[in-house]
């Protein structure tokens, strides 16, 4: 046999690549439109009063979520997937005309959900619960996509050539374990047309569980889609990208194993925090409370993991905009994971619960650590798929600053938001009536929606000169060789 | 151990499912029994409240509504009495929401009438100076699903023994009993005179008319189940 490097087949890593930049900007697009409809609600009508149902924010809103969540982070665990996993299984795809032929499915399939799921929200046509709105056929199509993904990893994983499985790998096995455990569990669910004897709409379904369980069941569901969507795969894609484009090897193997371990263990029991004060019996709710603070240790464990990793070289933060990256995505991690926790403490969640505190939360997790972790990978990935450098580096750095004022914006103006409702809704005179009326707790917090709107356009901005970027790197840039791949991606000026 | 697991996927993979799926065991299962049972006075929503619920689901009314009342002072003074895990019993989904962007609905149904709903729901911020909820004029004119909302209730009553036409106890010592049709056209007739006390209660001429036509407006049906939360 011929002694040459293996060469990676990154074709389905590729399309998904694309899927990530445009359902990315398709989700935050619709994001930035709800932000100025809760701001100006003349927005809702926007595109007239005859499209108004398929423009206000009630519809938006799950479209938004999903697309963000299933749309753009999903295809970008999906690509790094495809290309990190040849790479550190050292196995190519080109090897198995089976595997091969699983990936292009797995991505064809992806498309016709992603269609039918955006079709069906925009006609209303939801189960209502959040991050899991979509009705049983479509949900009957997600099992087909994630088992078809699952064959995938596993196929590959049965014809390596390195037998020890890199970190990456450990945390990907767990989102495809995770997921399919918990979207099968909280969708289950009884078509009615069927059990009925052919009555109604065919497409709907009635929840096999009700009230406190349902509830219970899916914030188990929501609170640990959130683990394995926008945590443990992420985590993957740092433990190998951020290594790989610094140089350096991962900090400490043993806080890696405690940190991967106990992050599976602790965060499933944490889903309480979402019900505190509910009807779901005490001892469950501080449960979820309890855990949630233990969770810090787990996630704290990855983050300080990374950044050690670069101890020692610091220099290079400054010097490239794609290690600054996966830098600011590791502090946005760690803060993420210290305020989530301080929510979930009883007397904090009593304040914070159903304001707009939660969202700056969300939105601090997913703008800082998701979205920059997968366009960091994007960006890493791109030179060695496309043989080509990254087109410039100064547009890169301007992305960077613009984004992260935006979140900044974002997650500050939504503190200030959802505290001061919060205070304002538990609010009495001297005589023990409630002090304000509902309605000045929502005008008071009209300038705050406005900074809202401002950071999350600033970072819709910064998705498109990211978009510019990625194409013409992957049309237009100056060829490289093989040797330039080594570590630090090549970019232009 | 950890390195021979790291060799061998398949008890890796085996490892990790054990792991994650240990707290859904000891959290989630035991309480399943428990938490179904209805309190008293508590009954399965009729079709056309149904019907107005699956409005309420398909325009997300819960992204931006609550229906949770807490135990705090701050929240019975201005919701009412708190809720009861078995006031759900009947709720699937259960729509509490996870945002109050507009406040509580979970006991609208106590201080809000037909009238304020419909004018509200044409015109928020007419009704409520400073309002950011946009209207929902449509439901004026789309037309209610009875027909799925029927489906769903028999489907409830065979899974899940849900009673419908059975005595069901009330606060005060009396029965109540939510009739279910036994075909889908009885469904529609209970439904549309469901319907029609609603109407009564409207002022918008369209709806009057589709309601006197044996139609029943997406509003109605909405306006019906908001009246039901109670």
């Amino acid at each position: 046999m011929e002694n040459r490097p293996l060469e990676y087949d990154y074709t389905v890593a590729k399309w998904f690549m694309l899927s990530t930049i445009v359902l990315g900007i398709v989700g935050m697009l619709v994001g930035v439109i709800l932000a100025w409809e809760m701001a100006f609600p003349a927005v809702n009508t926007i595109a007239g009063e005859g499209l108004a149902e398929y423009t206000n924010f009630s519809r938006l809103r799950p479209l938004h979520t999903d697309a963000v969540i299933f749309g753009f982070t999903l295809s970008g665990i999906f690509s790094t997937w495809y290309y990190i996993g040849q790479r550190v299984l050292k196995v190519s795809m080109a090897e198995s005309k089976f595997l091969m032929f699983l990936g292009k499915l797995h991505f064809a399939l992806y498309l016709l959900v992603v269609v039918a799921v955006v079709g069906s929200l925009l006609l209303g046509i939801t189960t209502s619960k959040e991050y899991a709105e979509f009705e049983w056929p479509i949900d009957i199509a997600v099992v087909v996509v994630w088992v078809t993904w699952g064959m995938g990893i596993f196929g590959l994983i049965g014809i390596r050539r390195e037998k020890s499985l890199y970190i990456s790998i450990w945390y990907y096995i767990a989102t495809f374990l995770g997921i399919a455990m918990l979207y099968l569990f909280n969708n289950m669910e009884i078509p009615t047309y069927f059990a009925s004897g052919g009555i109604g709409a065919w497409y709907h379904s009635v929840s096999m569980y009700s009230g406190t369980n349902d509830a219970l069941v899916q914030w188990w569901y929501g609170h640990n889609a959130v683990a394995f969507g926008f945590t443990v795969p992420i985590v993957a894609m740092i433990y190998y990208f951020l290594p790989k484009e610094s140089g350096q090897a991962v900090y400490s193997y043993k806080l890696s194993l405690l940190a991967f371990w106990g992050l599976m263990f602790v965060y499933l029991w944490a889903g309480g925090h979402h019900l505190l004060f509910s009807t779901v019996p005490d001892w469950m709710q501080t449960m979820g409370s309890v855990f949630s603070v233990v969770l810090i240790l787990p996630s704290w464990g990855s983050a300080i993991n990374m950044l050690l990793t670069m101890k020692g070289e610091w220099q290079q933060v400054a010097a490239s905009p794609l290690i600054k990256f996966m830098v600011l995505a590791s502090t946005f991690y760690m803060f993420s994971t210290l305020e989530g926790p301080i929510q979930a403490i009883k007397s904090v969640n009593a304040l914070a619960h159903f304001t707009d505190w939660i969202v700056g939360h969300v939105h601090d997790g997913t703008l800082g650590w998701v979205g920059f972790m997968i366009m960091a990978a994007l960006f890493h990935m791109a030179p060695r798929i496309f043989k080509r450098e990254i087109y410039s580096k100064s547009l890169m750095g301007t992305q960077f600053w613009i984004q992260t004022l935006g979140v900044v914006l974002y997650f500050t103006s939504m503190w200030i938001a959802g505290i001061t409702q919060g205070m304002m809704w538990r609010a009495h005179d001297e005589f023990g009536n409630l002090a304000y009326s509902f309605i000045d707790t929502v005008a008071v917090l009209q300038p705050y929606f406005t900074i809202r709107a401002v950071g999350g356009t600033l970072y819709l901005v910064g998705m498109f000169l990211f978009a510019y970027n990625m194409y013409k790197t992957m049309t237009s840039s100056r060829r490289v060789e093989e040797s330039e791949l080594q570590n630090a991606s090549p970019m232009g000026a | 151990m950890f390195h021979w697991l790291e060799k061998n996927p398949f008890f890796f993979a085996v490892a990790v499912f054990v792991v994650i799926a240990f707290a859904g065991l000891i959290e989630i299962l035991p309480n399943f029994a428990q938490a179904s049972r209805p309190v008293i006075g508590t009954k399965p929503y009729t079709t056309l409240e149904l019907a107005g619920r699956h409005v309420y689901i398909k325009n997300s009314c819960n992204a931006c509504h609550s229906q949770l009342i807490r135990p705090f002072k701050s929240e019975t003074d201005r919701y009412g009495h708190y809720s009861l895990s078995g006031e759900y019993a009947y709720d699937r989904p259960f729509l509490w929401g996870s945002k109050r962007t507009g406040p509580d609905l979970m006991r609208v149904g106590n201080y809000r009438t037909t009238d304020w709903h419909e004018n509200h729901m044409k015109d928020p911020a007419g009704v409520v100076p400073g309002s950011i909820m946009p209207a929902y004029r449509w439901m004026f004119k789309n037309t209610a699903d009875i027909d799925t909302a029927y489906a769903e209730q028999l489907t409830v009553m065979k899974a899940f023994a849900v009673p419908y036409n059975a005595e069901i106890p009330m606060v005060d010592g009396s029965k109540a009993t939510v009739t279910l049709a036994d075909t889908v056209e009885g469904a529609r007739a209970s439904a549309l005179e469901e319907a029609k006390v609603i109407a009564a209660d409207m002022k918008d001429q369209d709806v009057k008319d589709a309601v006197a036509a044996g139609q029943v407006p997406e509003i109605v049906a909405l306006i019906a189940y908001l009246n039901s939360l109670k």
